[in-house]
């Protein structure tokens, strides 16, 4: 068989995938994460079965762009489903295991009287290692996830201490006092997998000693006592309690079942905001299709005059609007709003002081104004083709019986127009369901309503008020926040199947 | 008279539509030539002119504009190609090839494309967030990363659009080329592709207008490193915190942002509004 060049890159092409999988596959099996490994296993796999023969050739074309939906596009969604059904917050992540060995490695003190070990900071592709020569002169080296071993490859200075290892640099003393010192103060190298064996820390990158944990954790019991106080597992909320109600933190992560979704329905103080922005939600999405699509039609009918001059101008200049990214417009209106100095009050209303974004009703009205400002050069794009495309005969024939202007326009025009769009305008209200950046850009939710239990604005909508859960907070609640996602999607899904439906896709097919 | 009632009024519409829709326009390219950089000042339209904003811009280690835009570019390019490529490659297989789940692959893009990936952004942090600390390349606070979750989104929302316009190249052309000895990847890339250029060219386009404007995925998956930030998010800055402080640089960078968009739906017209109506939306 006579190799071309094709079959050459083919065969590079997938020593190299083969290459970077088996990689991944021993970093992630190294780190114990077996879901990962599981699936780059099932990954490479594939590619091997798919590429390497001849068979298989339209999955060689889908394969890639599948790869890529499946874990960025379907797994994420099934997986904000399964978080949604837990407590995962900020300090809820991981099995109860790992909490308690955070816990005790936080409350280390020193040893007092313990042995002096002579570090030498080491750094192995941006993480530091530590390399250590006991009193007895004999060497160790550890990072914070790979506890102290022993070794006999270290090169020794003439007082015996460890100064290098192969495959390591050793970082000079000015990176131990500059820039990483803070990195490396805090650094905790354990002796074993067991939390309670303690650990190696430094105080200045050239000494380390011995700490043990303050605390004690007891695994039959499941409490942690510290100070004299015991703290009890509770694997309901996912914390060590004390008597007194106090948590240590971080927790770990367990189910709820549906706690989250029940939380949202019958929590007075989440209900009623949560309510509040679905409405709001839902309303403002449709004001702003109806009425970006109400003044782009109105416009295209006025413009869409074969004796009118310059059209191609006007359309041109029209879409200025539409090309800018919605960040930067929205900055420029908020700018323009603003109630001392903005454009808006100062000059066009002669001095007035009108709280355009702070207002509750007056911040609606600006996101509606200026969701209009952007919106309605697309629907002016689309009505301006829609138009074009009602043949002329039928509009000639109920001219000639006599039909008026306006009855051409409300029965025939109309109707034609409403077919040819409406899957565009159900895909504008699902992505203004979810239109984060001018929200966020414009309001940033508020002016912030009065709820003791949630943050909430007058101007959010869902997606805007689950960010704030989720990232703006103090403690981000990922698992709540999730909940409420999942609303959205039920929300977006059936609004999407209403647009499928008119669409009649599934018809295509064939 | 007569010409005021055919189209004069119509001109008289227009006019007044242009004033509103370009006068912000004019409004911020005024702030950004204006030195003082406060908002009370800039009413006065072109009352000065002067590129300190601009060079605040470029000189400030704080807010590297010049890091944002690099970035930008480099993902929204980055991503458009790849999105592109991914997208046709899944076309040309669902448009001439009959195999087993190719029906029930069709249905399931569809439903896919009801749960938008930008929803799922919190699944999408704690996934992230584990990736990175097997690799952090593909992790938080990495660009490239970041591509990969805007790739995840590329066959669901292009591969209909796509594959409709491959079902239009008649099959007479590439059976005869598989027939004089053409392997299925030359029927790809010299039959298929230059064939279907032209809506290649508008997927590509609308992916890089989206990407440009993305907001949510970018602040999330970023991470606080402000050199690797996007222009979206570097912006974003200026506007939710100490804006009146910050409304010349704004100023100044919005211009520099909207600028490549702008000439581009100039001159790029006639594809762009031909792929709006096949059925996109911009993000």
């Amino acid at each position: 068989m006579k190799l071309g060049s094709g079959v050459l890159v083919r065969y590079v092409l997938l020593a190299l995938a083969n290459a970077l999988g088996v990689y991944a596959l021993m970093v992630l099996g190294d780190l114990g994460m077996w879901k990962g490994f599981a699936a780059v296993l099932a990954g490479t796999l594939a590619v091997d079965v798919v590429y390497a023969t001849k068979r298989f050739i339209p999955m060689k074309y889908l394969l890639p762009g599948l790869v890529l939906l499946l874990v960025y596009q379907v797994y994420v969604v099934l997986y904000t489903g399964a978080v949604a059904l837990t407590n995962s917050s900020e300090f809820n992540q991981g099995t109860e295991d790992r909490a308690v060995s955070v816990i005790l490695a936080q409350n280390e003190l020193r040893v007092p009287d313990s042995p002096q070990y002579r570090l030498t900071v080491l750094d192995k592709d941006g993480r530091l290692a530590f390399l250590v020569t006991d009193p007895d002169g004999d060497v160790f080296v550890g990072t914070s996830e790979q506890p102290l071993e022993e070794t006999d490859d270290a090169t020794l200075d003439d007082t015996g201490k460890a100064i290098g290892l192969e495959g390591y640099t050793t970082l000079p003393y000015a990176e131990l006092v500059g820039p990483r010192s803070k990195e490396i103060t805090s650094y905790r190298v354990p002796f074993s997998d067991d939390p309670t064996a303690g650990s190696l820390k430094t105080q200045d990158g050239s000494n380390a000693y011995v700490y043990k944990p303050a605390a004690r954790y007891d695994a039959a019991a499941g409490t942690i006592t510290r100070d004299g106080v015991t703290y009890t597992a509770d694997d309901d909320t996912g914390y060590f309690v004390s008597p007194e109600g106090d948590r240590l933190t971080p927790g770990w992560k367990v189910n709820v079942g549906f706690d989250n979704f029940t939380r949202i329905l019958t929590n007075k103080e989440i209900r009623g905001p949560f309510l509040a922005i679905l409405v709001w939600t839902i309303v403002f999405a449709a004001v702003t299709v109806l009425g970006t699509f109400a003044l782009g039609l109105l416009t295209a009918i006025v413009l869409n005059d074969p004796r009118m001059r310059f059209r191609r101008w006007y359309r041109s200049l029209l879409l200025m609007p539409y090309a800018i990214p919605a960040i930067i417009s929205a900055g420029v209106f908020k700018g323009m709003l603003n109630t001392q100095f903005g454009f808006v009050n100062d000059v066009l209303l002669f001095g007035a002081h009108l709280d355009w974004l702070g207002d509750p009703w007056l911040a609606k009205v600006s996101l509606v104004l200026v969701n209009l400002w952007l919106g309605y050069p697309y629907m002016f794009l689309v009505s301006t083709g829609a138009l074009q495309a009602i043949p002329s005969d039928v509009v000639e024939a109920a001219t000639v019986d006599g039909a008026s202007a306006w009855n051409v326009f409300r029965f025939i025009k109309l109707p034609f127009i409403l077919v040819a769009t409406a899957p565009l305008l159900i895909a504008s209200y699902a992505f203004n369901f979810n239109n984060y950046t001018l929200v966020a850009a414009l309001t940033n939710g508020g002016p912030p309503m009065t709820s003791a239990d949630v943050s909430a604005g007058h101007t959010d909508i869902l997606i805007t008020f689950v960010y704030e859960l989720a990232f703006g907070g103090e403690q981000a609640q990922y698992g709540f926040a999730s909940a409420i996602s999942i609303l959205i999607f039920v929300f977006v899904g059936a609004i999407s199947v209403l647009g499928f439906r008119q669409t009649r896709r599934f018809e295509e097919m064939s | 008279m007569r010409w005021f009632k055919q189209t004069g009024w119509r001109h008289l519409y227009g006019v007044a539509l242009l004033v509103v829709a370009l006068f912000p326009i004019v409004f911020i390219l005024s702030a950004s030539l204006n030195p003082t950089g406060s908002v009370s000042d800039t009413n006065n339209l072109f009352s000065s002119f002067s590129l300190k904003n601009y060079r605040d811009l470029f000189t400030d280690p704080q807010n590297p504009f010049l890091d944002w835009f690099v970035n930008t570019q480099v993902l929204a390019v980055g991503t458009a190609v790849i999105t592109v490529f991914l997208g046709a490659m899944a076309a040309f297989a669902f448009s001439r090839y009959r195999f087993r789940g190719r029906d029930s692959g069709l249905t399931g893009l569809l439903l896919v494309q009801m749960f938008p990936q930008l929803l799922a952004y919190i699944a999408l942090f704690l996934l992230l967030s584990s990736i990175g600390e097997a690799f952090p390349v593909l992790g938080l606070g990495s660009r490239l990363g970041l591509m990969f979750v805007y790739l995840g989104g590329a066959l669901g929302v292009n591969t209909w659009l796509l594959k409709g316009f491959f079902d239009t190249v008649p099959r007479d052309l590439d059976e005869s080329a598989t027939i004089d000895g053409a392997s299925h990847a030359q029927v790809f890339f010299r039959i298929m592709l230059p064939l279907v250029t032209p809506i290649l060219v508008v997927v590509g386009l609308l992916s890089y207008v989206s990407t440009m404007g993305e907001l949510v995925l970018a602040r999330i998956l970023l991470g606080d490193d402000v050199t690797k930030q996007t222009m979206a998010v570097g912006l974003f800055g200026f506007i939710s915190e100490q804006f009146s402080k910050n409304w010349g640089v704004f100023a100044a960078g919005a211009i520099l942002g909207a600028l490549p968009l702008v000439i581009l739906f100039q001159f790029l017209q006639r594809y762009i509004v031909g792929g709006l109506l096949a059925g996109s939306v911009k993000g």
